[in-house]
């Protein structure tokens, strides 16, 4: 149809934790302006997914390749993904007690900048992106997710989101413990986000966030590999049966591998 | 967390900024070694009243008397034999900046020191250079209210009934070895009095510099605040780097009378050489406050547990320390709390840090005596090491020997946690980086509760001491 090079690819790639395989071969594809989502019962690797194609150390990618922009970014480290335009919001935030949020927003917007950021700029960018969230100003004096309410620290990657504006977002569950009104609000804020320039790939449990958040392609990860993928409409049939009809496709050894 | 090799900072080993030292013959050196003889010449050079000297001579029997202790660091490299104990580089304690000798004055100036004084920062400011204070100054208004501020020595010749009543009050000679040595053999420190309902707004404060190799500072350092008085003083201490070890071993009793509000901050950048061994203790009457900061950087052994004792009910006292141990460094600092009175209450905040093969300790005593009942006490430790071969310990010791108190208590030890390094390195931030916004994190109870221009140089020693162990 369109002949748009993807924006982000992931080849083949298998990773495994604490000498575990966990992600099998899994090949997805990016265009600009898209949105996928990935969804998979509870242990199937997504998280693993997430943070390995950010880079975190802990996670050994064993094969195959990540390509933002044609490049990979197999041999960068975290904050070179960062910087090249690859953001994570994380299932579950880490708390840096003593360090302010305005603190470390201001170093990380510099940081993907490549310069430092002047500080009216700096305000102002804050306060829009804040406002749009309905989070009080108050917030960003607050320690980073250092006693955060569950939706509060939602809200805060959202902000991060905002103000970093990357070329690809891979969330990691940002629906999950969120309230009626926060779900609403948070999905504003990716939508707003959300331009012809970059992509998304959302990882969720729930429908509800889809309705928000219009996919382009849901895929349904198990056992580290993507074993069905379909339009949006894919996962009004996930909601409703479960992933049980799709467990057989893993019958091949991937899972107990 | 590596980052690839490509992108490692190549961040030079930090060096120690203060390591310089002036080439200058002292007025006086005295041989090294210690004896009553020399205990007898620096008194003598004083010309101090016969109680002082006897004093002195009574605190070496202590000191030569009690063994080494066991605990703590490794002290026994210490040669008491191969120091010098008084060294003299001028004749005069100045009141006026220009006329302190030239090199001295470079020194201070390579510091930064008289800025702060020029600015109008300080109330007052005292410096010392080996064994004597050069330089002494307090602004008008705070004389004219009959606040003292004043080199130890100095007041013994001016004030001898007022030192003589509060000398070794709270610090007896023979407390611990190395208050008998100080005891002994002082020299300098700072001589402060506050009359009854005055507040010194602004800090007072005095500097110490080793300057001579293979000597010890033994200055003294006696603060009485009258009833509801108000003050705060701050020091700073560094020395030049030599190839042998140099021994600072202060003693510093402070008096908070009723109702009384004492801050004592210390901000210790010793070079890597300086054994560090100093003891210090309040005591503080009804309703007083009496806080100690005190960030420790430098120094190759640093033994040093700030004490406050609680005499009567509604006194208050707080501990905040940090120590940062950085390669071939111990630093073995703590907090020692007496509840003697009902109704008291305490604070002990403590961060340890310790990198590149550094070791530091937190070493804590809270002690509740029976029939202090209503005393309330919250002590919170943690250690951070920034890699494997750093180590922190916590040695929190209570000693509770009354039921009715409320007394909280918890520490930690943990590594710069890779949770955090990761979080912080997805949002583009280098490991260098990272870390350092994760040790600032950490110490900031602490920075918070200093002035700002400190508060900005004690952040900036720590990144210094860093950029030698990240890379
Ligand atoms: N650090 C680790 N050490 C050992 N096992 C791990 C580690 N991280 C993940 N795993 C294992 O990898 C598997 C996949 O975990 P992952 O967190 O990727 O699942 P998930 O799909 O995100 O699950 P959830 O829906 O519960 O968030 C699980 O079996 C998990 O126990
Ligand atoms: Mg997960």
């Amino acid at each position: 149809m369109t002949a748009t090079p993807p924006l982000f690819e992931i080849d083949d790639l298998r990773v495994s934790v604490a000498d575990k395989q966990i992600v099998n071969g899994l090949t997805l594809s990016l265009r600009p302006g898209e949105v996928h989502a990935i969804m998979g019962p509870n242990g199937s690797g997504k998280s693993t997914l997430a943070n390995s194609l950010m880079g975190h150390p802990r996670y050994t990618v064993t094969g195959g390749d990540v390509r933002l922009q044609g490049e990979s970014v197999a041999e960068m480290a975290p904050d070179e993904r960062a910087r090249a335009g690859l953001f994570l919001a994380f299932q579950y935030p880490t708390d840096i007690p003593g360090v302010s949020m305005i603190n470390f927003l201001r170093r990380a917007m510099s940081a993907r900048r490549g310069e430092e950021i002047p500080v009216r700029e700096f305000r102002q960018v804050l306060n829009d992106v804040l406002g749009r969230l309905q989070m009080d100003e108050q917030f960003v004096r607050r320690y980073v997710n250092d006693g955060f309410s569950g939706g509060e620290k939602k809200r805060a990657e959202i902000l991060q989101l905002g103000l970093l504006q990357p070329l690809v977002a891979v969330m990691d569950e940002t629906d999950s413990g969120l309230d009626i009104d926060a779900l609403r609000i948070v999905s504003e804020g990716i939508n707003t986000f959300h331009s012809d320039d970059n992509a998304i790939l959302l990882i969720t449990h729930y429908q509800r966030i889809l309705r928000y958040v219009q996919p382009d392609h849901v895929h349904v990860l198990i056992g580290g590999r993507i074993v069905e993928s379909g339009d949006a409409s894919l996962a009004e049939v996930l909601e409703r049966d479960g992933y049980e009809p799709f467990m057989e496709r893993t019958s091949e050894g991937v899972l107990t591998s | 967390m590596t980052t690839p090799a490509s992108e490692a900072p190549v961040s030079p080993r930090s060096e120690y900024e203060f390591g310089f030292h002036d080439d200058v013959e002292a007025l006086v050196k005295l041989p090294k070694g210690l004896s009553r003889e020399v205990v007898n010449t620096i008194s003598d050079i004083k010309e101090e009243p016969e109680w002082m000297r006897k004093l002195r001579l009574k605190a070496l029997d202590h000191f030569n008397a009690r063994p080494m202790p066991e605990w703590g660091g490794d002290l026994s490299d210490i040669d008491f034999n191969d120091i010098h104990y008084y060294v003299r580089a001028t004749d005069r304690d100045e009141s006026a900046w220009e006329d302190v000798p030239d090199y001295i004055k470079d020194t201070y100036d390579k510091l930064g020191i008289p800025e702060a004084e020029k600015q109008g920062l300080l109330a007052g400011v005292g410096a010392q250079y080996d064994s004597e204070v050069v330089y002494h100054n307090i602004r008008e208004d705070l004389e004219e209210k009959g606040v003292l501020f004043l080199g130890t020595d100095q007041a013994l010749r001016e004030y001898p009934d007022l030192v003589k009543e509060y000398f070794t009050t709270v610090i007896p000679p023979n407390d611990n070895k190395f208050a008998a040595l100080n005891t002994a053999v002082w020299s300098g420190g700072s001589f402060i009095y506050v009359p009854p309902g005055v507040h010194v707004d602004i800090p007072l404060q005095a500097y110490f510099r080793i300057n001579s190799e293979d000597m010890g500072q033994f200055e003294r350092t006696l603060i009485i605040a009258d009833e509801g008085s108000q003050i705060h003083y701050v020091e700073g201490c560094t020395a030049p780097i030599y190839s042998s070890d140099s021994l600072h071993s202060a003693v510093v009793e402070i008096i908070c009378k009723a109702g009384s509000n004492v801050r004592y901050t210390t901000i210790q950048n010793w070079s890597n050489n300086v054994y560090n061994l100093v003891t210090k203790r309040a005591t503080a009457y009804r309703d007083a406050v009496m806080t100690w900061v005190d960030g420790n950087l430098g120094s190759k052994l640093t033994m040093k547990y700030p004490a406050v004792y609680l005499m009567e009910p509604g006194a208050h006292g707080e501990v905040l320390s940090i120590a940062s141990a950085g390669q071939g460094q111990q630093l073995d600092a703590g907090a020692k709390i007496v509840h003697a009175a009902p109704n008291t209450t305490s604070v002990i905040t403590s961060k340890s840090l310790s990198m590149d093969g550094g070791r530091s300790s937190y070493r804590g005593l809270l002690k509740v005596y029976d029939g202090a009942d209503g005393c309330r006490s919250n002590v919170r430790c943690d250690a951070l090491m920034l890699d494997e071969h750093s180590r922190s310990d916590t040695y929190p010791v209570m000693e509770i020997d009354e039921k009715k108190v409320d007394i909280g208590h918890e520490a930690t030890v943990s590594k710069v946690g890779d949770e955090q390094l990761f979080y912080l390195m997805a949002r583009g931030l280098s490991e260098e980086e990272a870390t350092k916004m994760i040790v600032n994190g950490f110490v900031e109870p602490i920075i918070k509760s200093l002035p700002l221009e400190y508060a900005v140089e004690m952040n900036r020693l720590i990144e210094l001491q860093m950029e030698g162990s990240i890379g």
